[in-house]
């Protein structure tokens, strides 16, 4: 049985094109990037081109204004804290919204411990912050406005420009979580105004364990480093490269570069194909998030009289892997407070599943969803009493 | 081209065969993230997860519920001083450690002095070894922590860790030590050493780059409590967020099993050939020093100073060999060395130090041949020297020759 795996949001294969860059990093040229023997520089070398091609899939004009890090909460707790930090003299009120990722949400409560103001914005049914709440928000000592970009249950894409244009007519800076979009939807820092943006490398195809914060070069100096004790990475992170890591992600990012567009159109076509086959062959199904921009890789669907977590569950006996939700609340079945927030009443979202899509899925994976997925629903709903 | 021979292992060391194939699945078919509980992608990779755990503890002699997971070292050391001196800082708010520490520690140290911190660091003697008297009289009622290093990174000198232990311990408080270097190599068990916290990193013990581990003594009735470095999650039980770093993670634990296994021979016999690298410099070179301890000292490291030879010019010079003048970390900066300066040499030998690092693939072969290198390099750049040569002579002159 070949089985399905639809849950990209939480992670995803490496790609074997960027596996395969990797292994001579990790087989011959072992050296740490910071010797200045030959082992060395070529570590270092191979650092720096990485560095170019993640640039280059955000649009960033110097590759130096990359910083490595460990992932994805990596690069956004250095960009938050970092931030909040080295501006604290300038202020200490920071936005947020109220469906954040965690590495959001938790970075910002810790900065609450130490004495900054947080604003968490409400948003729509679609998952968008209205550009006029932001501005209604902020206030004289406002320092960041910090976003998702691709919401990690849904799929939301916030109205970006709109957003960064409210927040610098007040010289407020802007933070993008893009761990989700990054890789999924085209993004140029520099047209959109970015001045810090997050991505991680094992959620479109790149490794564990690595990636990287944009710091916009005018807020260099500000930041404050959250893990010291070296000078690479410009003092902004200490600790040895992981090169083996680094050289895979700035293949998957090379390789992405080129193939955004067509697998943009690719997974919207499986994803839409899904909800609507969802749909046709199944009664008393919610979309929740479709209406707006979103991802193309992401639908959230809730069927009636059923728990997602049953469904999950009986999905992957057969060889279908989803999720209910975010993997990193998916943990107790606490009831997902991106859906509560977008008020989506608690009976659909706890029926809600969450269906990602990545490179390695196929039109087969998707017949396959839709062969399995009434019989499963249908097997639940009979034991429903609500149902 | 042939490549050079490689030492410089206490920079970093190349993956161990049987590391990278434990790691290949991981990175391949099984790239579950852990935190997803339903499906049987996610299982597999916590089971790997469990499994690299236990064989972490096994080697440390801790127990696997001890061990979390970071992306290196040099993020365990962050977390371990800032996370300590975060959550105790109404206890106290005075730390004691020593002028060697890696910048990790030391940089750490830093931070938190700008957070109102007091910082005692300690002196060492010429052979980079703390006094545990020093350590006793350093320790004030406010002290929260005493962190010190076992083995240094660029000497090799192993501290008496076992000694401070015991008086740390008698005081009640908190010792970490950063053994980067003796994990895997020497013995490094963390009761024999009293130890509550300890960071491991995984590149410096035949493991991948860009994943280690933090010991943190489980403690009755109260837990050790560490702040966070790194929020958003809650991953390894709060400590510290974020997707687990999978394939890097069995790469450690495989590190560590493999390390658990082979140490003790591996230590014999890199010993063995030190002191053949030692003494063969030393018969066929005047005016050549060992920096660090003739014996307490890491079995694979040789640092030596060549007087009237620049270190860095010898190093770019041997293509044949790769070495480092010190801690690659600080290397690129060209500053000298501030572990030999705090050891008391004199600036022109710090200068003209040179560090080999030797490892699980160094043969007699290597060593003999390095050996040849470095004392025809050397003998070369004197007669280039005319500092040398005043120096030689003065030498002569002093002695009635």
């Amino acid at each position: 049985m070949r089985r399905v795996y639809l849950d990209y949001n939480a992670t995803a294969p490496l790609l074997p094109e960027a596996l395969e860059a990797a292994v001579p990093y990790y087989a011959s040229v072992w050296g740490n990037a910071s010797s200045i023997h030959r082992q060395g520089r070529e570590a270092r070398m191979a650092v720096e081109d990485a560095r170019e091609h993640v640039a280059r899939l955000i649009g960033g004009p110097n590759p130096l204004d990359l910083v490595f890090t460990s992932g994805g909460t990596e690069a956004v707790n250095l960009a938050i804290r970092g931030y909040a930090h080295g501006n604290r003299t300038r202020g200490h009120h920071i936005i947020t919204t109220r469906v954040e990722h965690p590495a959001v949400l938790d970075t910002c409560r810790a900065l609450e411990q130490d004495g900054f103001e947080l604003t968490y914005l409400p948003v729509d049914g679609l998952g968008c912050v209205h550009p006029e709440a932001l501005a209604d928000s902020i206030r004289p000592h406002t320092i960041l406005f910090t976003m998702t970009y691709g919401n990690h249950e849904v799929g939301t894409l916030q109205p970006l420009a709109a957003l960064v244009d409210v927040a610098h007519a007040h010289g407020v800076t802007v933070h993008v979580d893009a761990v989700q979009a990054v890789g999924r939807v085209p993004i140029d820092v520099v047209a959109s105004g970015i001045d810090l943006l997050s991505l991680a490398g094992h959620k479109f195809g790149g490794p564990k364990g690595v990636g990287a914060l944009y710091i916009h070069a005018s807020m260099g100096a500000t930041m404050q480093a959250v893990i010291r004790g070296g000078h690479q990475e410009r003092e902004r992170r200490a600790g040895t490269e992981d090169v083996p890591s680094i050289v895979a992600l700035g293949r998957a990012c090379a390789l992405i570069s080129q193939r955004l567009a067509d697998e943009g159109t690719r997974l919207t076509r499986l994803r839409d194909h899904l909800e609507a086959g969802v749909l046709s062959r199944i009664g008393a199904v919610h979309q929740i998030g479709k209406g707006g921009e979103r991802l193309p890789n992401t639908a959230n669907l809730s069927f009636t009289g059923v728990k997602g977590e049953a469904l999950v569950f009986n999905l992957d006996l057969l060889g279908i892997v989803v999720s209910t939700g975010a993997s990193c609340s998916s943990r107790q079945g606490v009831p997902s407070q991106v859906l509560e927030v977008m008020g989506v009443s608690r009976e659909v979202s706890e029926g809600s599943v969450r269906f990602s899509l990545g490179w390695t899925t196929t039109d087969e994976d998707i017949e396959r969803v839709l062969d399995v997925l009434p019989s499963a629903v249908e097997r639940l709903r009979m034991l429903s009493p609500v149902f | 081209m042939k490549r050079p021979i490689y030492m410089d292992h206490q920079t970093t060391t190349p993956i161990d065969r049987d590391v990278l194939e434990a790691m290949m699945p991981y990175l391949t078919d099984q790239f579950g993230d852990p935190s997803s509980r339903s499906h049987a992608w996610g299982w597999a990779a916590e089971e790997a997860v469990d499994r690299a755990r236990d064989q972490v503890a096994t080697l440390i002699g801790a127990q696997p519920e001890e061990i979390f997971f970071t992306s290196g070292a040099t993020e365990s050391d962050n977390l371990a001083i800032k996370g300590i001196a975060r959550a105790y800082k109404e206890q106290g708010r005075h730390i004691v450690t020593q002028q060697t520490e890696h910048r990790a520690i030391l940089d750490s140290c830093r931070t938190l002095e700008q957070e109102g911190c007091t910082i005692t660091y300690l002196p060492v003697d010429r052979y980079g070894l703390v006094d545990p008297e020093a350590v006793r009289q350093a320790i004030t009622d406010h002290t929260i922590l005493v962190s010190l290093m076992h083995a240094n990174n660029e000497v090799g000198t192993i501290q008496p860790l076992a000694e401070i232990g015991a008086i740390v311990k008698a005081r009640g408080i908190l010792f970490h030590s950063d053994a980067v270097q003796t994990v895997g190599k020497i013995a490094c068990n963390v009761d024999d050493l009293q130890l509550d916290l300890l960071s491991i990193s995984a590149h410096k013990m035949y493991g991948p780059k860009g994943v280690g581990a933090l010991y943190v003594r489980k403690t009755r009735p109260r837990r050790i409590k560490l702040t966070p470095l790194l929020d958003g999650g809650g991953h390894e039980r709060g400590l510290r967020s974020g997707t687990l770093n999978v394939p890097g993670i069995v790469g450690l634990g495989k590190a560590c099993e493999i390390g658990t296994r082979v140490w003790p021979e591996e230590a014999e016999r890199l010993t063995r050939l030190r002191e053949r690298f030692v003494a063969s410099v030393m018969q066929g070179l005047d005016h050549t020093y060992l920096n660090g301890h003739p014996m307490r000292r890491l079995p694979a490291n040789v640092n030596l100073s060549f007087a009237g030879v620049d270190g860095e010019a010898l190093i770019m010079g041997m293509t044949e060999v790769a070495c480092s003048s010190g801690s690659a970390c600080t290397s690129t900066t060209l500053e000298p060395s501030y572990v030999l300066k705090a050891m008391g040499l004199d600036d022109a030998l710090v200068h003209a130090s040179i560090r080999f690092g030797l490892g699980r693939w160094t043969t007699q072969d290597d060593v003999d041949s390095t050996v040849q290198t470095v004392m025809s390099r050397v003998k070369r750049l004197r007669e280039m020297s005319p500092q040398y040569e005043m120096m030689a002579r003065a030498i002569a002159s002093r002695s009635g020759r």
